[in-house]
């Protein structure tokens, strides 16, 4: 495939030139020309006014695979660490069930480790079957045999989609699995949804530090494999009484050139926190000074929530880094999300904007954050923030 | 011990910009950098050759501009450095672009490979552990420190979401590396000297496969097409606040109440 300017349709208004990520359109002879940087990611498509850039098929194009028919069901890894069950593995089952549905198909969750008890927890979480691997070489997360158990396990079920967490562990094993079936891998997706007419996955992720958004598919392999990023998707519907099947798999030959000698757990209590709060209340650098994360403290205290903050609060020392929220943090989901003289950078925002309810509080009425905001007060934090702590305490006594 | 680290030139996407009226990106000088978790892969190579001996080789996949990192490579003391070039690898997903490197790797030999934990322009952190499946070699990600290194064998910190694990892995093996794992030096002067001076070796398709392979690199060997890219649109249901600013507080705390309760 190549992109290519169909000349007499180009009108020279050079729009493509700037929407290129790579540098690699110029005017030649007033026309745009694609020259051999082009990295095949179509922005300029999407921008030209005159619809005159188009792909075009070369020979050597890639053609789907002779049974890509044969490739059936959605299926999900189920995380677990210590035999619990990490949280993205429900969300995923939410996901997951979306698409089994879209696709009129079964869901199958793919457990390794842990024991027959969290097996059943899946099912009633939504899943039809779970292929449940019980291996003494599985209990602990380690690649090799996590990877060769499930390149064994689609290789004999071929299931059409595979879905992992975006998360250490989902992150490191499910790129082997990848690379040994010859087929693609979307990383760290935010969205997913079953293409109508073709029936492919259209996989939606984060690039060039979430600036912008791309559609991924994997048209002529199979299965279509994505990692999920966790907190985005909504949780599975949980149903005591729903009925599945359990697969004891029998591990056959897994071997390990790696050992985990030890695990040493490190999260403060406030990490975990974050994570599992329903609000969330955060400091940023307008806080201006430490002093300022007391009244955060209070709030965040008043509202049963935990405290976050921007990586800019979390550099100047005002509070530790396990706090810091968005791109290089944690990515948080709370109901409620209140941003404290935050400005709402693109690298804060991947962190937080799937909040249900995000309120910011910032003295610039032009801060970005309030582009992503439910409710947004301009103001200085100083006298908003004890005013919201006066009111809701008056409440709460009343 | 023969260490090869993977570097890739990646635009500072700190830099980056969207621009709201045309959504498109705004690339005007934005530089072009290493990938910064490529820089703390190399510093833990220096530091590992420091220690044991050995030879550090830098490489990447790109296209000729690229050479500019592997100098900057040499000027942080890289001993030898290899493009990875050919207009038949362009336009490569993460399955192309490791089945390249793994190609290029095997041709230099190695017993330990660094990568950066991922690149900044894709964040996809799947280049390094697809590549150690081709090559049949073990992979550990995340390290965040470097315990022991031996004759036949590493002992790692692996950072893990909840903290971290130590793990060990027989050589050869393929590390990524996270910030966390050292502070990488600055260039030296008589670095900067040999940038200049630097051989650049190339590594064409030829060179690592030539015909053979033409399906399993570039834009014909990788699995996954773009379909679109675009700018990322929020559907926000804003609720407006008016009146004086105690009584916005007044309706946003009466929401707020309402919302926690339900
Ligand atoms: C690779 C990379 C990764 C990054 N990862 C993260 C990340 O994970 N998380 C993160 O948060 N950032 C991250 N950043 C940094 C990000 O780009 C921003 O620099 C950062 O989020 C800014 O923090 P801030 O909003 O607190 O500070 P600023 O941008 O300085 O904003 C301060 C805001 O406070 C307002 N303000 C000032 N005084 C008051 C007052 N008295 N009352 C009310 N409002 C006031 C100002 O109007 C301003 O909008 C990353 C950057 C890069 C390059
Ligand atoms: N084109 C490339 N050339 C050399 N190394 C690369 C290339 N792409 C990725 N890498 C390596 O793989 C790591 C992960 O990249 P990615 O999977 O793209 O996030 C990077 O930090 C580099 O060490």
């Amino acid at each position: 495939m190549r992109i290519v300017v169909t000349t007499e349709n180009c009108i020279s208004c050079g729009v493509c030139v700037d929407s290129c990520p790579f540098a690699s359109i110029e005017m030649r002879d007033d026309k745009a020309f694609i020259t051999e940087n082009c990295q095949f990611c179509k922005a300029c498509m999407s921008v030209c006014p005159a619809g005159a850039i188009v792909e075009q098929a070369e020979e050597g194009d890639s053609k789907p695979a002779a049974d890509i028919s044969d490739y059936k069901g959605v299926w999900v890894f189920a995380e677990q660490r210590d035999g619990k069950i990490a949280g993205v593995s429900y969300e995923l089952l939410g996901a997951g069930r979306r698409l089994a549905d879209a696709r009129g198909t079964d869901l199958s969750a793919v457990l390794m480790g842990a024991g027959e008890e969290q097996a059943q927890e899946l099912i009633k979480w939504g899943a039809d079957k779970v292929y449940h691997c019980a291996d003494p070489l599985l209990d602990k997360f380690n690649d090799e045999p996590y990877s060769q158990e499930m390149i064994t396990l689609i290789q004999k079920y071929k299931p059409e989609i595979v879905l992992a967490g975006a998360t250490p562990i989902g992150r490191s094993f499910v790129p082997r699995v990848a690379a040994r079936l010859r087929t693609g891998l979307t990383a760290d997706c935010t969205s997913l949804e079953i293409d109508k007419e073709s029936g492919y996955l259209l996989q939606v992720r984060p690039a060039f530090g979430g600036n912008i958004m791309a559609t991924i598919l994997c048209p002529n392999h199979r299965p279509q494999i994505a990692t999920v990023r966790p907190r985005v998707m909504k949780r599975a519907e949980f149903n005591e009484s729903k009925k599945g099947e359990i697969i004891n798999v029998n591990s056959a030959n897994l071997s390990s050139r790696t050992k985990v000698l030890d695990t040493v757990k490190e999260a403060s209590e406030c990490m975990l926190n974050l994570q599992e709060a329903e609000i969330i209340v955060s400091g940023g650098r307008g806080m201006g000074e430490p002093k300022g994360f007391k009244l955060i403290e209070e709030l965040a205290e008043l509202l049963d929530g935990a405290v976050g903050a921007s990586r800019a609060a979390v550099d100047e020392g005002w509070i530790p880094y396990s706090h810091q929220v968005g791109q290089t943090g944690k990515t948080v989901c709370p109901k409620i999300y209140v941003a404290c003289g935050i400005s709402g950078a693109v690298q804060h925002l991947v962190g937080m904007q799937s909040s249900d309810i995000i309120i910011a509080i910032n003295k610039n009425p032009d801060a970005p954050i309030f582009g992503v905001a439910t409710y947004g007060i301009v103001g200085d934090v100083y006298e908003i923030l004890p005013m919201m702590i006066k009111q809701l305490k008056e409440a709460k006594e009343a | 011990m023969r260490i090869i680290v993977f570097i890739k030139q990646v635009p500072d996407t700190a830099e980056v910009k969207i621009n709201p009226e045309t959504n498109t990106l705004v690339r005007e000088g934005v530089p072009s950098i290493i990938n910064p978790y490529d820089v703390h892969a190399l510093e833990a190579a220096l530091q590992i050759r420091e220690q044991k001996g050995g030879k550090v080789t830098v490489l990447t996949m790109g296209p000729p501009q690229a050479e500019e990192v592997l100098r900057e490579a040499v000027s942080l003391g890289a001993d030898e450095v290899y493009l990875v070039s050919d207009r038949a690898f362009a336009g490569a997903d993460t399955w192309a672009t490791s089945y390249a490197l793994y190609r290029a790797a095997e041709k230099i030999g190695f017993d330990i490979i660094l990568c950066g934990k991922q690149a900044i322009d894709g964040d996809t952190a799947q280049v390094g552990p697809e590549t150690a499946e081709f090559l049949n070699i073990p992979h550990i990600s995340y390290i965040r420190k470097v315990e022991e290194v031996g004759d036949n064998s590493i002992k790692v910190q692996r950072l893990m979401d909840d903290g971290y694990d130590v793990v060990e892995s027989s050589l050869p093996v393929l590390l990524t590396v996270v910030k966390e794992l050292n502070t990488p030096r600055l260039p030296s002067l008589k670095g900067k000297m040999a940038a200049k001076k630097a051989v650049i070796n190339k590594l064409n398709l030829d060179a690592i496969g030539g015909k053979d392979i033409e399906m399993n690199v570039g834009l014909k060997g990788s699995p996954t097409q773009v379909k679109n890219i675009f700018a990322p649109q929020s559907q926000v249901q804003k609720r407006e606040l008016t009146g004086t600013v105690e009584e916005q507080i007044a309706t946003l705390c009466q929401d707020l109440r309402r919302i926690k309760c339900a």
